[in-house]
């Protein structure tokens, strides 16, 4: 929709500003573990109340040192992966050894959002920034009005309210590959059952000082062999 | 022909409030500068160790409630500033000269306002303890105390109370600075967020306390309820 500003005359000069987000990935998780960061996230992206999308990478690693994270308007995701694609070309072209690592990438990460926030056009993303550079671990997240702050773990969207909760329980310093891994799980298992736009197609990716692996796409199991689901009309027959 | 013509509604904010409390009290050598160390949205915590002081020169310390973004984004043009401001006259700024910097850059946004709720702690030219307090458009006044932020309605009544400060109406002026010493202005502030803590749902976590004095900086934590 066009917002027309006082010197439009007619059809010439319009501005345009993000005013809700159409194709859109739900929650992000991401947490710090012995060797690094781990973060998970599904595989879905919606269009409203449909399912539009299901092989969405929504988790990509940026230049040697950092993973991102993203969850909110897609469109927007690629935007910033383009930014910071550039922004690490331009890092490499210096060629003085030195590379922008995950502090710096948050920090870039946060003024963009801040910025476009200020022109009332913001960018319609919950960003995870996690990574290692020189054995020091970094996890952040960045909100699209420009919310910032760094923490040993984090979550976007409904994760917030589903999945922080078992983190500040189950989480502590040191924990394993498999029990960082085991620990995701169980916060996106939550997530499927309860969070109506997550789907049942997750990639975990790892980040540590030798480098980034994103997982192969697979599944979670779930249980729905509960007493209260068998025969569900015991209570109130019906017609079928 | 009147659907089409509705003025739009926006549907996000720029805003948001991240919560905390912020307390400056100013002694007679020294000044003591808190805040909680917790960021919310909404009824969600989004991190439990957030500081929300910063140092803005060797003498002068900031602590700001509010939106988060816009409280980072006024800290960063600050020490910006104030790196200049070193590079043009080869000296730290006075904590009075940051005050008015401060307000200035505040008013500099009047009609898009930096949701920042701040009190600005330090020593003056003198030595003693000063304390600044504004709100978000930059209006600010010297005061011997002060508390801002989601706390602040709690706080403030209790340190009308226990400092007795001196009408501003009185002539000559008296000074709003407290007697009490540092470890007495120190527990005083404990006391405070540890009160506030209770019934305050943003104000929780950790308390983060600046001491500011002739020797120099100091930082102490303490537990709150993280309720």
């Amino acid at each position: 929709m066009k917002l027309l500003d006082s010197t439009d005359s007619g059809n010439s000069s319009s501005i345009e500003r993000t005013q809700y987000p159409y194709v859109t990935g739900t929650s992000v998780i991401g947490i710090k573990y012995k060797d690094g960061i781990l973060m998970a996230a599904d595989m879905g992206a919606s269009y409203g109340s449909t399912l539009r999308y299901k092989s969405v990478e929504r988790v990509k690693p940026v230049g040697k040192h950092s993973l991102i994270g993203a969850s909110g308007e897609i469109s927007d995701f690629q935007e910033i992966l383009r930014s910071l694609d550039e922004l690490i070309l331009y890092d490499n072209m210096w060629d003085d050894g030195n590379s922008l690592g995950p502090k710096e990438v948050h920090n870039y990460l946060t003024r963009m959002m801040y910025n476009r926030r200020n022109k009332f056009d913001p960018l319609w993303n919950s960003l995870v920034l996690g990574g290692v550079k020189n054995g020091q671990k970094y996890l952040g997240m960045v909100s699209m009005i420009g919310v910032h702050f760094e923490d040993n773990h984090v979550a976007t969207g409904f994760g917030n309210h589903l999945a922080r909760p078992i983190l500040r329980d189950e989480w502590h310093e040191n924990l394993t590959f498999e029990d960082g891994v085991k620990l995701l799980e169980k916060c996106m298992r939550v997530l499927l059952y309860r969070d109506r736009s997550a789907v049942n197609k997750l990639q975990i990716a790892k980040i540590t000082e030798e480098g980034v692996t994103v997982s192969q796409p697979y599944a979670l199991k779930t249980f729905w062999n509960f007493n209260a689901f068998q025969n569900p009309t015991a209570g109130a027959e019906g017609s079928w | 022909l009147a659907s089409t013509m509705t003025k739009q509604q926006a549907n996000w904010s720029p805003y948001d409030n991240n919560g905390g409390t912020c307390v400056a009290i100013a002694g007679a050598d020294y000044c003591v500068i808190a805040a909680d160390t917790r960021m919310s949205t909404g009824y969600s915590i989004l991190t439990r160790d957030y500081s929300k002081i910063c140092k803005l020169a060797d003498k002068c310390v900031m602590a700001s409630s509010g939106f988060q973004a816009d409280v980072k984004a006024l800290q960063k043009v600050l020490s910006a500033r104030h790196l200049i401001y070193q590079h043009q006259h080869n000296k730290q700024m006075s904590c009075p000269a940051m005050g008015q910097l401060l307000s200035n850059t505040l008013y500099y946004k009047r009609f898009f306002p930096y949701y920042s709720f701040n009190v600005l702690g330090g020593l003056d030219t003198e030595g003693k303890g000063c304390v600044y307090t504004y709100d978000a458009v930059g209006s600010y006044e010297r005061v011997g105390y002060s508390s801002q932020g989601s706390g602040a309605t709690l706080i403030t009544p209790f340190l009308d109370n226990q400092l007795k400060s001196p009408s501003p109406l009185l002539l000559p002026a008296k000074d709003a600075v407290t007697p009490l010493s540092e470890t007495e202005a120190i527990d005083l502030v404990k006391t405070c967020f540890a009160s506030a803590t209770e019934r305050d749902i943003y104000t929780g976590d950790k308390l983060e306390i600046v001491v500011l004095n002739a020797d120099g900086i100091r930082r102490e934590y303490m537990e709150l309820r993280k309720d």
